[in-house]
């Protein structure tokens, strides 16, 4: 049978997505299900001096209403946050508490504070409106620069001066000295912008209470249920797991957004056993912009020391992170170690010092989106990088190639704290310029400008650390959990196979990779073969989809698994065969006795396992078997992408004319499924470049980009097609080689687009590159020219 | 509640809905037919798309009793005896989706844009799609999904 690893195989989920088949939590209904609709704050700061729920109570249909004193009076805990950041000094990062619904404060617009429950979502609308709050109104602050100045209004009582954690990492002695031998410095302030994942999937939840056995089910828009399941429980509820059930069926895109324990999931399942009825909420829209986690918002200042040839010698950054008003799950990781780690770049720069002061606002909360940090890393890299280039008068190709990582240098320990596994930069770097045709740039930009348009290129050589991660670093970094991966594999006594994953796809195609792993795994048919996710009831454990970890991490749990039923089932076959275990082969589906044509199909040995007539004495009946993997290391996937655009001078339009990028993922499962995790990456990252940026007012902290009428996601004429390209090193300590590739688009993407567009404009502007900056910035560059 | 009469993918249907009641609201929720998909609330995102009476009209942008009469079409109806439409091989042979969820709206917005230009260009299917947004694929593969379903359509496959 053909190898099913390095095939495009069509996507085994998809019949039902096309037929309009999938089940998504909004799709799901439950016998007796009220209606929850949570009351938001309108202001971005303010007291609650009273809540009046009175009119609402007896509106019609109503079943309840519920404020933070009717959760504070059943102990519900609030929200958390799983890593300690350490400041500067040593102490822990400020932990303001996070209420389910708010007590006496609101901090943003959109906080939570009061939920409406009702026989239709109608009535719990009406009936919404009829919630009378008192509010006194404080000073809110939006900038988070503005936040930790003194005398800004303050947030939290236990978080002075706004700051949740000064950071710092590397050498700053080194760093310093560095800086003293240098020939240049190059310097850049930037503006990471502010962004909404906007999944097109809104968030859901159903919440679920069963009498009879005293179980609580949540059906959640979750990207890891057993990790939602394990802070409802212990950290939130205070109950026992076994007696919550998390369920994330179908799950319409993440990116990040739906890692996290969220207000509404916590609420509705609380209510439902408080009411004894099933409560659902589905987001609007505007919910989403105003109450899902944001990403990015990063203000930092870079600064690179070069020496006479272009070698970088060191590399300085101080940030200001925005966290929002609340911690979101992970908020803190995100802007340190998911960040500054990452700041080493593909490039052997022997001192670099990172500090990052993360502030409370009057905003959403912040977290992970789409390759959390490492996006924000790579764009002070390669943005000052191809600075350097500008300044020195290099090639900026030859400036990358001076200061990569050699091929043979690998593990590579850098100065960041990482050590790197495996990579060849030049080569991908090498294959971004074919593929670009690199050559001819210069001839198209001269017939551009024949046309009076402005012609840019530009470079991102990224790199990322995924397959997040191995427990014990990341517990010494201060992370609450271990970020291991589970499976199950169970062969059915009829030959077919369920496989079940801690790991969870809302997009990413994980029954058909998965499934793939596993067949050639066994030398069986993928049609044999079930994936099966997204369900603690089902799942045994698991630690769910972020970071790229997929396939890195769930997929070598379950190759464990499958070996682990490979020597069991060599066992059988010794028996059957009356040989030595031994001497027992598997390769394609077949047990074999070795030098001989003596063999039995694994189909026999598992139907043996099951009807153990004729079995060995001491072996256990049943072919089923857990796995769990813990990585090693992260992986480092890594690449270069080129971005070539066309700007019309008198409109500012910006046209994306082309696209090259040339990754290396390690070893490939499913060339297809790569490919559409590369166009969607690029393209949010295109989006974060171009056209979007969450936007406060920042007097009243009133969200102005609140709708898709406001907020520019990129629409299908924004882009264009891309050319992709793969080279590979396989990862070399996981048994698939493989690195992870669901967030490198969105990583590379916003600083190859803005080196391109700063180099048509030959100045600086910040992200969003929109038509009036860039249009303003073509006007000036015309009136430098004229007064040349 | 007024009652309204319609026909859903060639069943007759009829139902009591609230004079706000929209018709994604009607398909989803009364008659069951989750296949079309709410992604906003301001008529920007298309996973709602549905036919009536021939048209491609976003479900959350009209109300049910608008519809009184009407011939509905929704992705649910589009395969015929167990067999896919092309326009839907088209999305699975060429990786046009990933999560799903805008999906729905992209097929039956294509099948629209077919009807007037049986052979679209590139440029012509990424202007059509201005009234349909997708997170997941970067529109790469939609816009290939399309072109090959509107080839396997014309029979030139």
């Amino acid at each position: 049978m053909a190898l099913q690893m390095g095939a495009s195989v069509r996507r085994v989920e998809d019949y039902r997505f096309i037929t309009g088949q999938g089940t998504y939590v909004d799709d799901i209904n439950r016998p007796g299900q009220s209606y929850a609709v949570f009351v938001r704050s309108p202001h971005a700061h303010a007291k609650i001096k009273s809540i009046d729920t009175s009119k609402a109570a007896k509106a019609p249909g109503v079943v309840a209403v519920f404020t933070g004193k009717d959760t504070a009076a059943d102990k519900v805990g609030g929200l958390i946050c799983g890593w300690v950041v350490k400041s500067k000094d040593g102490q822990p990062h400020k932990a303001p508490a996070h209420p389910v619904l708010a007590l006496d404060t609101v901090r943003y617009v959109g906080d939570h504070v009061a939920m409406v429950i009702a026989d239709t979502l109608g009535q719990a609308k009406d009936a919404a409106e009829l919630v009378e709050v008192d509010y006194d109104v404080l000073t809110p602050v939006i900038d988070p620069v503005a936040a930790v100045k003194a005398g800004a209004p303050l947030l939290h009582a236990d978080a002075p001066g706004n700051v949740c954690y000064d950071w710092e990492l590397g050498d700053k002695a080194a760093t310093e000295a560095a800086f003293k031998s240098a020939a240049h410095v190059v310097k850049l302030d930037l503006y990471n912008n502010r962004l909404i994942p906007n999944a097109m999937e809104p968030r859901a939840a159903i919440g679920e209470y069963d009498r009879a056995t005293d179980t609580l089910t949540c059906y959640s828009t979750s990207q890891n249920p057993h990790v939602l399941r394990l802070i409802l429980c212990a950290f939130i509820y205070g109950m026992p797991e076994h007696k919550l059930r998390v369920v994330a069926p179908d799950v319409g895109g993440g990116f990040g957004s739906k890692i996290f324990c969220y207000a509404e999931e916590t609420a509705c399942t609380w209510a439902a056993k408080k009411i004894n009825r099933a409560v659902k909420w589905t987001a609007e829209r505007s919910e989403s912009f105003m109450s899902d986690a944001h990403g990015r918002d990063h203000q930092t200042h870079a600064e690179l020391a070069v020496d006479k040839d272009g070698k970088f010698l060191g590399l300085r950054v101080s940030t200001v992170a925005n966290l929002g008003a609340y911690l979101s799950t992970f908020a803190t990781c995100v802007p340190s170690y998911l960040y500054a780690t990452l700041l080493a770049g593909q490039y052997t720069t022997p001192a670099i010092y990172a500090e990052v002061k993360t502030a409370f606002t009057n905003t959403a909360p912040v977290d992970a989106y789409r390759g959390a940090g490492r996006p924000e890393a790579t764009y002070v890299v390669e943005r000052i990088v191809e600075i350097a280039a500008r300044q020195l008068k290099m090639d900026p190709a030859e400036l990358r190639r001076r200061n990569f990582i050699a091929p043979g240098a690998f593990p590579y320990q850098t100065p960041v704290a990482l050590q790197y596994d495996s990579g060849n930069y030049n080569l991908a770097l090498s294959e971004a310029l074919k593929l670009a045709d690199y050559a001819g740039f210069q001839a198209r930009r001269a017939e551009s400008e024949r046309r009076g348009k402005l012609r840019g290129i530009g470079f991102a050589a990224y790199i990322e650390a995924c397959g997040i991660a191995p427990s014990a670093v990341v517990g010494s970094l201060g992370c609450g959990v271990g970020l291991w991966e589970s499976a199950q594999v169970r062969f059915n006594p009829t030959g077919s196979v369920l496989v079940y994953t801690g790991s969870h796809s809302h997009g990413q195609g994980h029954e058909t990779t998965f499934a793939q792993v596993v067949a050639d795994k066994f030398g069986i048919p993928i049609e044999n073969i079930e994936i099966v996710h997204g369900d603690t009831s089902k799942v045994p454990m698991g630690m769910g989809t972020y970071g790229s970890r997929s396939l890195a991490v769930g997929g070598s749990a379950i190759v464990r698994a499958c070996d682990k039923l490979i020597e069991k089932g060599k066992k059988i076959a010794a028996h059957l065969l009356e040989a030595s275990v031994q001497d027992i082969e598997f390769a394609e589906g077949n047990f074999k006795v070795a030098g001989t044509d003596k063999s039995v199909p694994i189909g026999q040995v598992v139907f043996t396992s099951y009807v153990p007539h004729n079995y060995p004495k001491d072996l256990e009946p049943g072919f089923e078997e857990s796995g769990f993997y813990d990585p090693l290391n992260f992986t480092y996937p890594a690449g270069t992408h080129i971005a070539e655009v066309e700007i019309d001078p008198d409109t500012g339009v910006i046209a994306v004319v082309n696209w090259a990028a040339v990754d290396d993922f390690g070893k490939i499962v499913n060339p297809m499924i790569v490919e559409g995790q590369v166009h969607g990456g690029i393209a949010q990252g295109i989006g974060q470049a171009l056209l979007e940026g969450a936007v406060y007012d920042k007097e009243s902290g009133q969200l102005l980009t609140g709708s898709f009428m406001d907020y520019t996601m990129p629409r299908a004429d924004d882009l264009p097609s891309f050319k992709v390209g793969t080279t590979e090193t396989p990862c070399p300590h996981n048994p698939l080689g493989v690195k992870g590739c669901g967030e490198a688009g969105a990583i590379a993407a916003p600083a190859a687009l803005m080196n391109a567009i700063t180099d048509a404009l030959g100045t600086e502007i910040d992200m969003p590159a929109t038509q009036e900056k860039v249009w303003r910035a073509a006007q000036n560059r015309r009136m430098r020219a004229a007064a040349e | 509640m007024p009652k309204v009469s319609m026909t859903v993918n060639g069943k007759a249907v009829s139902a009591e809905v609230e004079g706000r009641t929209l018709l994604v609201q009607l398909l989803r929720d009364q008659l069951g037919m989750t296949g079309t998909h709410v992604g906003c609330d301001t008529s920007q995102c298309g996973a709602c798309v549905v036919h009536v009476d021939g048209r491609s009209v976003k479900a959350c942008t009209m109300l049910a009793s608008q519809a009184e009469g009407s011939q509905v079409t929704t992705i649910e109806g589009l395969a015929k005896d167990g067999k896919l439409h092309p326009m839907q091989e088209a999305f699975r042979d060429n990786h046009g989706l990933q999560c799903g969820f805008c999906t729905p709206g992209m097929i039956m917005s294509a099948l629209e844009l077919v009807k007037h230009k049986p052979n679209p260009s590139e440029h012509e299917v990424r202007d059509w799609l201005e009234g349909n947004l997708c997170r997941c694929t970067g529109y790469h593969n939609i816009v290939k999904s399309i072109q090959a379903g509107a080839a396997a359509m014309r029979g030139g496959k």
